[in-house]
């Protein structure tokens, strides 16, 4: 399957961050042509375009932007999921970094289409580079009267805040996104009421991921048959593959839905060193792992729900066959711990139960019946926790069980490191000597 | 004593909806919580996090529960039910077991189980919710994580962190409840911890609640912390004796001494609330008391058998008859301010009685007589939740009646009652009503009301609206006619808010000049007939006239005009003028004391007759309402004996026969009275009049935590007093030149104290009335509303 880039396009033109490169593009062209729509049309297109979030839940889009209750007298908001914070995600922030106004102009979009006169660009605090990067763009897009009142000649004003957060995973929770950005302490909010009903400041709020948001010019501007013709049924369109690990070309690729991982693998590289998989993960520390039976499975939301996985952010993890799982499930629910906000008692506890059985794995000193304890544990948080965070955090374990009980076994014996050297795994092995 | 309440109310419909319980149908009101519909049922789904008064958080996940339909397990506490829903909990779902018993495995897993030396053990949720839905046995053999124990969030309040499970009751009872959000979780994961910000700590006047709700022993008090253990402690329904909230409270003892008090469950008054001056001022009970009675011998008083000490005071009193001053103060219950009312006019033939102790007048006396004494209960706790509009009088709520306050907060917050406050300073707790100020100068309320906006009075006009008038609308001349005329003017309901807890029930009983129990005018010949046929006396021996009360009282008593005083529960520093009320005692002929407590008017007296304090007799007192809180006896055993029982002593000893001295008899008496429904006297009509000049008046109150004796004996609550400043406007300061500073001079003296600026309205200064090292009478010598000099100075 060709890779089809369209956010990805031009980042090889040196100067597609500015404002003029992104027009000599056939930047902004989208959005001219929105204001000139009924809101509601611009909601239909792109429920017609079947485009689904991209932050990892593949929520409709259009769907969800139509539970935003109209003329209810408050304030509409916008606000953008830019707290890109997944172990192994990486490609938000590189969006930001090379095509800032394919976000701001699918920000302008939408707000539109919502009726926001107010959108937040909620960025992790972490990412200096990219904050400046869309904030200039914002400048640019306002000094262009493309922001501000009465924009184009529409008669529609919108103000666009890019807000900076503090480094806290739990904030791309959405609604501890929005805690966070009204000044609280980062916690998911209970549900009922939902964003779209009482989100920020109470009002109406659509939360979106960059990249949902950097795909509306493109629909907008080249249509619903356009985008449709990428993808399958379930899974329209295309979507930016962030290739990391073991793999000689990590990258992001830009590829229809459907693209399977041996493709990509083949985009990427391969594998270093022309070695194996052993197991990948196709979005993200909170989605199941796969290993390589599973790299002819389309990548798409339905087909990997049927292999046990998720899509996730679609940013696969490759590992090879000198990693140990013992010790990779283990970064990932000390990650999970160190990320728990603390407000609910299965993640909180659970994660800190969890990382220290599994530290003594590690280091070989478990027990048997402790790989129980551990499933059980993991039970006792998955669908238990107040937010999906939460259950992520029950996801690494099992799906590493499923495929790799026999590490698990040998490490109540053996260290992790005894079984496998962990100098083979790094990417800079080679130049290690000892 | 008028028992009558608003059964004839009517109560709308409600909306149900069916819902099955573990296969049990129930009918329950639309937006229901699962867990409560539970409850209905008797079926118990743990919890932590879950609070009936707060909102839900649905943090702790204890109460999982399986609603068909649902692929995951639900928190019951924040499940709204619907139609046809089928509500599984641990009792009928393996799921919904199998997820709770996970979720109290995790909470023991960080959880020290430190049980043994933990004050909560024996009465902890996480310790008998463990036994019934844990696992037997834990699986955690890894280490627990620990904090440095314990940190103090507020000067009573300690917080030992590893004992927490983090339900935020703590930090939601202090947001939603109190408004005061100082508590805060912080830090994240396992190290999440309840905490305060730097240097400010949780300075609430509500902050013994959260230890009693705290689910585990996280939060203890600095006065129970280690003292005893639950099931050592023997438990009695009580009413707190500090203010007219009327708190239904439960007062734990061990071995003849109390250990502590709780906030009892009545949801018509308190609901599951009280403050800390009824939670923790009750060391005073034990400290400082009376043993035995006292009889002055040439100049001296000695200790008296109580048969010679009630003939003195029986032969002094007999000889003064009608000449005598009765001042029974505002602490007593309602059955011995009744006593007190039957003997001046029984055995004495005197109607010369006050309540109050405290800065009074005539006005406000006629305004009692005329729309409060033994009116029935109208203006509730619950009608202020209804109320579109209330307007406070004269009166600061948080300070003098806390809990009133807290059901005016959520009036405000939940149906949006208009908060108004006719006063000089907007003060915290208005802010926290979500309430606006009415700037009027202290002592001119009365101006203030006679010139109040179109807007209020619409407001006001709406029915179910409500005045609140404090008893400081006393020192406002002209301030209870124009409360009077507002209310009639308007139609809002008026409710008068005394500040000490026996105040109300004082004139319902007929402590005060001219008015007979249950509100009886002594005035009227039928009231008179009707009252002395209770009495057992003829209709021609009780007054006719109008006795004295207030200052006139003291005045008399000053002059020697009257030739004895008795006095039951008065300081000579609740008075306004402190050196007349001093005059006044010691001037006065013959001074009979009945009293609990050594104090500067028994060391005046002649006779002193101890009595018992609150936790050893039973009684009742009136809250603000007009609602009896009756409350037990604490100490069965204790020895000594109620005012009316001495007073009962004394009059037969005088020969005279006054009915009965027990309060069930004392019950049965008033009770047998019956409303009064014969002509009230007049409402006052004093014209008020706005003084326009430079000077500075005093705005004053007592605060809730402040010098009283009723608090004395707990130095952690007194830690937690508000500071003492002078609040003044900015105008004022920026005069003064913004000094840090400012000398405040009376006529008795003056008083260095720090500046809040924006602290009073333009023309006025707030001034503590009684805290430590703030006393406006006492230090100044003035009044509410009198002037004061005020420079810049000091530090």
């Amino acid at each position: 399957m060709p890779l089809t880039p369209v956010i990805t396009e031009h980042w090889d033109a040196p100067d597609l961050y500015t404002i003029d490169g992104y027009r000599r593009f056939g930047g902004y062209r989208a959005l001219q042509g929105a204001l000139k729509k009924d809101p509601d049309a611009i909601i239909g297109m792109v429920k017609d375009s079947g485009l689904r979030g991209r932050g990892g839940a593949g929520f409709p889009t259009g769907l969800k932007w139509s539970f935003v209750p109209q003329n209810d007298g408050k304030p509409h908001y916008l606000v953008v999921n830019a707290d890109e914070s997944e172990p192994g995600a990486c490609k938000d922030i590189p969006i930001m970094m090379a095509n800032p106004h394919a976000l701001v102009e699918g920000v302008i979009i939408t707000s539109y289409a919502i009726r926001a006169g107010h959108a937040f660009i909620y960025i992790r605090g972490e990412v200096p580079n990219a904050i400046r990067k869309v904030a200039n763009a914002v400048r640019q897009a306002r000094e262009a009267g493309l922001i501000g009142k009465n924009i184009l000649g529409s008669g529609y004003d919108l103000e666009v805040v890019v807000h900076s957060g503090a480094g806290a995973y739990i904030c791309g929770e959405e609604t501890a996104l929005l805690d966070s950005l009204e000044g609280y302490r980062g916690q998911p909010r209970l549900k009922p009421p939902f964003p779209a009903v009482a989100g920020l400041y109470a009002s109406p709020t659509v939360i979106n991921n960059v990249e949902t948001i950097a795909n509306i010019p493109y629909i907008v501007d080249r249509g619903v048959d356009w985008f449709r013709q990428f993808g399958t049924e379930k899974s329209p369109g295309f979507k930016v593959f962030a290739v990391s690990g073991h793999v000689n070309r990590p990258g992001i690729f830009e590829a229809p839905l459907g693209i399977t991982m041996r493709e990509l693998l083949g985009y990427a590289g391969g594998v270093r060193g022309g070695g194996e998989v052993k197991f990948w993960l196709p979005g993200g520390s909170s989605v199941p792992m796969l290993t390589s039976e599973h790299l002819d499975v389309p990548m798409t939301y339905e087909d990997m729900a049927a292999a046990g996985t998720m899509l996730g952010t679609g940013t696969p993890m490759i590992f090879d066959q000198t990693v140990s799982v013992v010790k990779a499930v283990t970064r990932w629910l000390e990650f999970y711990k160190h990320e728990s906000c603390g407000k609910c008692t299965p993640c909180r506890e659970g994660t800190y139960w969890i990382t220290g059985m599994l530290e003594k794995f590690e280091h070989g000193h478990g027990s048997a019946e402790e790989l129980d304890t551990i499933a059980s544990a993991c039970l006792q948080i998955g669908g238990r926790s107040f937010c999906a965070l939460g259950d992520a955090a029950a996801t690494p374990y099992p799906a590493a069980m499923k495929f790799f009980r026999d590490e698990f076994i040998a490490a109540t014996q053996t260290s992790a490191d005894e079984q496998f050297d962990p100098v083979a795994s790094y990417v800079f092995a080679g130049a290690v000597t000892r | 004593m008028t028992i009558t309440s608003n059964a004839n109310a009517e109560v709308a419909p409600v909306e149900t909806v069916s819902v099955f319980v573990d296969g049990v149908a129930i009918d329950v009101p639309k937006g229901t919580l699962a867990i409560r519909a539970a409850e209905l049922l008797g079926i118990e789904i743990p919890r932590f996090c879950d609070h009936p008064l707060l909102d839900p958080v649905a943090a702790c996940r204890a109460c999982l529960i399986e609603v068909e339909g649902m692929p995951k397990p639900q928190p019951a506490c924040a499940q709204v039910v619907a139609e046809g829903m089928q509500i599984r909990t641990q009792m009928s779902s393996p799921v919904a077991k199998e997820a709770q018993e996970g979720v109290m495995e995790f909470l023991l897993l960080n959880h020290p189980l430190d049980c043994p030396v933990c004050d909560k053990g024996g009465e902890c949720p996480l310790q008998n919710q463990a036994m019934s839905v844990g696992r037997p046995e834990s699986r955690f053999d890894g280490e627990k994580r620990t904090f440095p124990k314990p940190i103090n969030v507020s000067a009573e309040i300690l917080l030992d962190r590893e004992r927490c499970v983090s339900c935020a009751r703590c930090t939601r009872f202090a947001d939603q409840i109190a408004g005061d959000p100082m508590l805060e979780l912080l830090e994240r994961g396992a190290k999440q911890q309840v905490g305060t910000a730097e240097d400010e700590p949780f300075d609430s006047y509500f902050s013994g609640n959260t230890v009693q709700i705290c689910p585990v022993g996280a939060l203890t008090s600095a006065s129970y912390r280690f003292r005893s253990r639950p099931f050592d402690l023997v438990s009695v329904p009580t009413t707190c004796e500090h203010c007219a909230s009327g708190c239904s409270l439960r007062t734990d003892y061990r071995r003849g001494t109390i250990t502590r008090r709780l906030a009892w469950d009545d949801p018509q008054v308190n609901e599951e609330w009280n403050c800390d001056k009824g939670r923790f001022a009750f060391a005073y009970l034990d400290e400082g008391r009376l043993s035995n009675p006292l009889v002055r011998e040439n100049g001296e008083l000695r200790p008296a058998s109580w048969p010679e000490a009630v003939a003195v005071a029986a032969k002094g009193l007999a000889a003064a008859g009608a000449s005598t001053g009765v001042l029974t103060g505002g602490r007593l219950t309602y059955e011995d301010a009744y006593a007190y009312a039957r003997f001046a006019r029984v055995a004495l033939g005197s109607d010369n009685i006050d309540f109050r102790a405290r800065e009074s007048s005539e006005e406000e006396a006629d305004l009692l007589r005329a729309s409060i004494a033994g009116t029935p209960v109208g203006s509730t706790y619950a009608a202020l939740e209804q109320a579109p509009a209330v307007l406070l009088v004269a009166f600061e709520p948080e300070d003098e009646s806390p809990i009133l306050f807290l059901r005016l907060r959520k009036a405000a917050q939940r149906s949006g009652t208009r908060v108004m406050g006719v006063a000089a300073v907007a003060t915290r707790g208005l802010a926290k009503m979500r309430g606006t100020l009415i700037p009027a100068l202290p002592g001119q309320e009365g101006s203030a009301l006679t010139s109040l906006d179109s807007s209020v009075i619409d407001l006001l006009s709406t029915p179910g609206s409500v005045i609140l008038v404090g008893e400081r609308i006393a020192a406002a001349p002209g301030g209870p006619s124009a409360v009077a005329a507002l209310a009639e003017r308007t139609g809002a309901a008026l409710a008068w808010v005394p500040r000490r807890a026996g105040e109300r029930g004082a004139l319902d009983a007929g402590a005060l000049a001219g008015v007979l129990p249950g509100g009886r005018p002594i005035t009227d010949e039928r009231a008179r007939e009707e009252v002395s046929q209770v009495w057992g006396v003829a209709s021609s021996d009780l007054p006719t006239a109008v006795g004295l009360s207030g200052d006139a009282l003291l005045d008399a008593a000053r002059s020697g005009s009257l030739a004895a005083l008795v006095v039951a529960g008065v300081e000579a520093a609740d008075f306004g003028d402190v050196t007349a009320a001093r005059e006044a005692i010691a001037g006065s002929g013959f001074v009979v004391s009945l009293e609990h407590h050594h104090s500067e008017i028994t060391a005046l007296a002649d006779v002193v007759l101890p009595v018992a304090v609150v936790s050893e007799k039973a009684g009742t007192f009136l809250d603000w309402e007009g609602r009896p809180r009756p409350f037990g006896q604490v100490f069965r055993d204790a020895l000594a004996m109620s005012d009316a029982t001495v007073l009962g002593m004394i009059a037969e000893a005088m020969g005279i026969s006054t009915g009965a001295s027990d309060v069930a008899g004392i019950r049965r008496e008033a009770g047998g009275l019956g409303p009064w429904t014969g002509a009230r006297a007049a409402a006052p009509a004093t014209p008020s009049a706005a003084q326009q000049d430079a000077s500075i008046r005093v705005a004053s109150w007592r605060a809730l935590i402040d010098t009283g004796l009723m608090q004395e004996g707990e130095p952690y609550l007194a830690a937690t007093a508000r500071p003492v400043v002078a609040g003044i406007s900015s105008a004022l300061a920026a005069s003064l030149g913004n000094p840090s500073h400012v000398v405040v001079s009376g006529p008795a003296g003056s008083l260095t104290l720090p500046v809040e600026v924006g602290g009073a309205i333009d023309g006025a200064i707030y001034l503590p009335m009684k805290s430590q090292g703030c006393s406006i009478h006492e230090d100044l010598g003035v009044r509410i509303g009198g002037t004061v000099d005020v420079r810049a100075g000091g530090q």
